[in-house]
């Protein structure tokens, strides 16, 4: 066996006309936290159905734990897990049944189920709620249930799929606890999502837009490669004619609002907080407050997909 | 032990929703009841009206033939050919008879009396019976008549019919709509059954979104779908049983032939229905869509099956179709075994279409039911 636990060659998926995945290629060693960025319609959950054998690759492959995806996938199933956007619940049964029947599904026998479904049960913080109906929990304690359920059988490598989709932000935290703590213990996590912030998680993360990969790294070396500006927050009480004020100011690459405020990349050393200021009292905005600021993977992601939009 | 998790949790699913299994149990036996009285074609009690012009003792010996064959009720007694007509145009009577006022002066004479008889003919099966029994009633009297007249002339030593047809009806000597209907009525429920419920069970899991976690777990296509069709077949045994103790206790059904071999066979239709179900579930996307061509799968099934229609009264290329509706022959193999007790010997050839239909069915369902989602 290799020394990566996925490696994904050229791998293409192509709807008709329409190409969900395009050629794209890469590695994940054991252990890592790997996030795949990107918004709704970027080819991520068609990247893992692929990888878990769910759909045939157009073309390009794939490996997941040595085994071709195309070929092997029932080798693959077994010691995969797979956490899908839909949270994959029977509404009509309780924690516990869900339990039971994917601990059942996946071979293992009752006494050695009993016993992975209570550690699981403890590991999501369900034990108390184990005779609950899925059908009348609540979106954080779902997500949960479905982790679990991806957990069962103890997989080596875990799949989800934009996990945190409709779940409130403390439940999102512990959430992200919950996969340190599998982190850990050695599972290999694959995670997809759309924000932002929760890619910074990540060991690497990859950015895809439009079916292709754009880029894949650690968090800071995608910042320091994709933007070798400054990032700047400024402040201003009239924002919006101090954004076409930013707009219209030689040097600066991106500008937006983020919050209650202004956000600015500038190109390379073209500003510093002084020259910054000053060009914008020049163009009428007279109480700007000009700070410099923690580049985002979200300013990462506009920098590439501005690239990718302008290669199409 | 996957497949056993598997049927666990379908029958779990099963018991939790009520009013599904409710009406699972309680729509074979309030189909049998509604199909049982309504799907009949005993023709009793036409409405008739009748315009005695003649009102003689001869005239009443006549009506009083066809008051006493029950195919027949004199609801109206009218003073017009008019009145007739119009009570046969609201519906309200079926039929009318005129009888001429010199009726019983043509009798006495010796002549031939004409008496009028109208149909309505909007239902032919009603109609059919009204002219046959009304033109047997008219010959059985006159024949009474005749021999009457004989007898009078002093002619009537010893006369003999020259041609005596004595009919004799084998397996359902009353002709009873009902033995013949309710047999056939548990092969319809159990098609409509087995094929609504199985199709919409798969689908579910695709609507939902449990079937894309299910495929991924090591669960192997045959596993899942015997894990799916397991459960519907203990239903649809429990079903069948319902039916006919129902049939049995409600319209008196006698079962002549052998049970075991009955249900053995009824197995083996389940196959085919089954399948079907099967084949529905991997072409459909919602619930809807598969109760949908389940239900499309249904009406050629009842009209081409021989349940309402003779097929042999068909016309060729629909008899050909029939061929390829397994209802067809298991309609056969039912009316066989509980009307004329006949055994698996003189069912060979409904066994073994039946066999070749289950065995095709559930081949192309289980190669189209592959687990991917492309």
């Amino acid at each position: 066996m290799s020394e990566y636990i996925i490696e994904l060659d050229k791998l293409t998926k192509k709807f008709g006309d329409f190409t969900a995945v395009n050629e794209v290629s890469f590695s994940v060693r054991p252990g890592e936290i790997i996030g795949y960025l990107g918004p709704n319609g970027s080819g991520k959950t068609t990247t893992m159905r692929m990888l878990l054998g769910l759909l045939r690759p157009t073309f390009g492959s794939a490996r997941v734990l040595g085994f071709d995806i195309e070929r092997d996938s029932e080798q693959i199933r077994p010691l995969v897990g797979y956490m899908s956007q839909k949270f994959a619940l029977y509404e009509d049964l309780t924690v516990l049944e869900n339990m039971q029947f994917y601990a059942g599904v996946y071979g293992l026998g009752d006494s050695a189920s009993r016993e992975r479904i209570n550690t699981v049960l403890e590991l999501i913080g369900l034990t108390e709620h184990s005779r609950a109906m899925a059908s009348d929990m609540s979106g954080g304690w779902r997500q949960r249930l479905a982790l679990g359920i991806a957990l069962v059988h103890q997989p080596r490598l875990l799949f989800l799929d934009e996990p945190t989709s409709g779940v409130d932000p403390s439940a999102r935290r512990e959430f992200w606890d919950l996969i340190y703590t599998l982190a850990e213990q050695g599972t290999t996590i694959f995670v997809s999502t759309h924000y932002m912030d929760e890619a910074e998680h990540c060991g690497r993360v990859g950015i895809m837009f439009r079916g292709r990969l754009m880029a894949m790294d650690t968090p800071d070396a995608l910042k320091q490669t994709y933007l070798p500006g400054k990032a700047w927050d400024i402040d201003a009480d009239d924002l919006l004619p101090a954004l076409e004020a930013l707009e219209q100011t030689p040097g600066i690459t991106q500008a937006g609002l983020l919050g209650d405020r202004l956000h600015a990349i500038t190109d390379g050393d073209a500003h510093d907080a002084a020259s910054l200021q000053a060009a914008l009292v020049e163009r009428g905005v007279a109480d700007a407050q000009v700070a410099e600021a923690d580049p985002t993977l979200e300013d990462v992601f506009v920098a590439l997909a501005g690239h990718g939009a302008a290669q199409e | 032990m996957r497949l056993l998790a598997l049927i666990r949790k379908e029958f779990i699913q099963i018991i939790r929703d009520p009013r599904t299994l409710a009406l699972t149990f309680a729509m074979p036996v309030i189909q049998l009841f509604l199909l049982g009285y309504a799907a009949t074609n005993d023709v009793r009690n036409i409405a008739l009206a009748v315009f005695d012009q003649d009102r003689s003792p001869a005239s009443r010996e006549l009506l009083d033939a066809y008051r006493a064959a029950d195919y027949f009720r004199i609801d109206f007694d009218v003073d017009s050919e008019i009145e007739i007509r119009q009570l046969i145009d609201s519906g309200a009577a079926r039929a009318g008879m005129v009888i001429p006022p010199d009726y019983s002066e043509q009798i006495a004479a010796g002549h031939t009396a004409r008496v009028a008889f109208v149909i309505d003919g909007s239902d032919p099966t009603l109609a059919g019976t009204a002219l046959s029994a009304a033109t047997l009633i008219g010959q059985a009297q006159s024949t009474d008549i005749a021999v009457e007249r004989l007898s009078r002339q002093g002619q009537l030593a010893a006369m003999d019919p020259a041609i005596e047809v004595r009919t004799q009806v084998w397996y359902n000597p009353d002709l009873v709509s009902a033995y013949y209907m309710i047999p056939a009525l548990i092969g319809m429920i159990l098609q409509f059954l087995t094929t609504i419920l199985t199709s919409t069970a798969i689908v579910r899991e695709r609507e939902r979104g449990t079937i894309e976690q299910l495929i991924i777990t090591p669960i192997r296509s045959w596993e899942l779908m015997i894990g799916k069709l397991a459960p519907y077949v203990i239903v649809a045994f429990i079903d069948t049983i319902e039916i006919l103790i129902a049939g049995i206790l409600i319209f008196g059904v006698p079962i002549n032939g052998s049970l075991p071999l009955l249900l053995l066979l009824s197995g083996l239709f389940l196959v085919s229905t089954l399948g079907i179900g099967l084949l529905i579930s991997t072409i459909s996307n919602t619930q809807q869509e598969a109760m949908l061509t389940s239900i499309f799968t249904m009406l050629p099934s009842i009209f081409l099956s021989g349940f309402f229609f003779p097929l042999a009264a068909m016309p060729q290329f629909l008899q050909w179709i029939s061929y390829a509706i397994p209802l067809r022959y298991f309609l056969i193999v039912v009316r066989g075994i509980v009307l004329k007790g006949v055994g698996a010997s003189a069912l060979l050839p409904e066994i073994i279409a039946l066999s070749v239909f289950a065995f095709i069915v559930m081949g192309v369902a289980a190669k189209r039911f592959h687990k991917r989602l492309d």
